[in-house]
């Protein structure tokens, strides 16, 4: 049996990466799009920790470190704008957030 | 030969409930339903990080991601009662339809790019060992200013949320 390729773990990157890209595209409601970045991110954490193995260096574990450092703060900082959007408008769905248009 | 195949049927059975959750979490219409199908996601990634020798990242992907991030979202959600907010998730118009043929066309073009990039196979004892000792040693020795960085940044983080979500008076 042929032992595991590093180009599997970056197909299923790719493939996590396009159903969290299709649900930040399709959803209305906005804590799903949140949580589809999120999903995006960890594909992205994956491809880095398979980079690891590619070129024997630890260095991309380093980098996965620091993204989920600024995902729990970009976490923690959306989720009260979606908060304080909720108290403005009495609802979470994009489709309503039309503050900004001249 | 017996390790192979057991790094074989790992990765399967991990790869196909990261998919699989992953299309349930964009497919439910109740958010705390896809809050919970994440967590599957990123429990799966979390053995899929043990299969690539990274114990420590692995560890604090359930600890931070799992764990605090998706209590985070739990809370908030269940804070503005959007589970009863109703969506229209049944219509898709043009506009989506040509996004999501674009957004595929994009993942094909990725997946050829992977599959002629010449990367090596999988051997026993060729990936470096990311145990906590590890990544730590290099952490604190030559990323020690970004690492720094990064605490300040949290803290930020914790004063903007504050203050975002205080209710203000008058």
């Amino acid at each position: 049996m042929v032992e595991l390729s590093y180009n599997l773990y970056l197909l299923l990157s790719a493939i996590l990466f396009t159903i969290g890209a299709i649900g930040v595209i399709t959803r209305r409601n906005g804590i799903i799009i949140f949580m589809c970045i999120e999903l995006m991110l960890n594909s992205a954490n994956l491809a880095f920790i398979s980079a690891t193995g590619i070129h024997k260096s630890l260095e991309g574990m380093i980098f996965v470190f620091f993204i989920m450092t600024v995902a729990a703060a970009e976490a923690a900082v959306g989720l009260a704008i979606f908060v304080m959007i909720f108290r403005l408008k009495g609802t979470i769905s994009i489709d309503q957030m039309n503050l900004l248009r001249g | 030969m017996l390790a192979i195949v057991f790094k074989w049927i790992i990765f399967l059975i991990a790869s196909l409930f990261a998919i699989f959750s992953a299309v349930m979490m964009v497919t439910r219409r109740n958010p705390v339903h896809s809050a919970l199908w994440l967590v599957v996601t990123f429990i799966s990634l979390a053995v899929l990080y043990f299969l690539l020798n990274a114990t420590f990242i692995a560890i604090s992907q359930v600890i931070v991601y799992a764990g605090a991030i998706m209590m985070l979202f739990l809370f908030v959600i269940m804070l503005i009662h959007l589970e009863r907010e109703p969506e229209d998730i049944g219509r898709l118009g043009a506009f989506k339809i040509l996004a999501i043929v674009l957004t595929l066309l994009l993942f094909i073009e990725v997946a050829l790019g992977v599959y002629y990039y010449e990367v090596g196979t999988l051997k026993p004892g060729s990936i470096p060992y990311g145990d906590a000792k590890s990544v730590g040693s290099l952490l604190y020795t030559k990323y020690f200013f970004p690492f720094e960085i990064a605490s300040i940044l949290l803290l930020i983080g914790i004063v903007g949320a504050v203050v975002l979500a205080k209710r203000r008076k008058g």
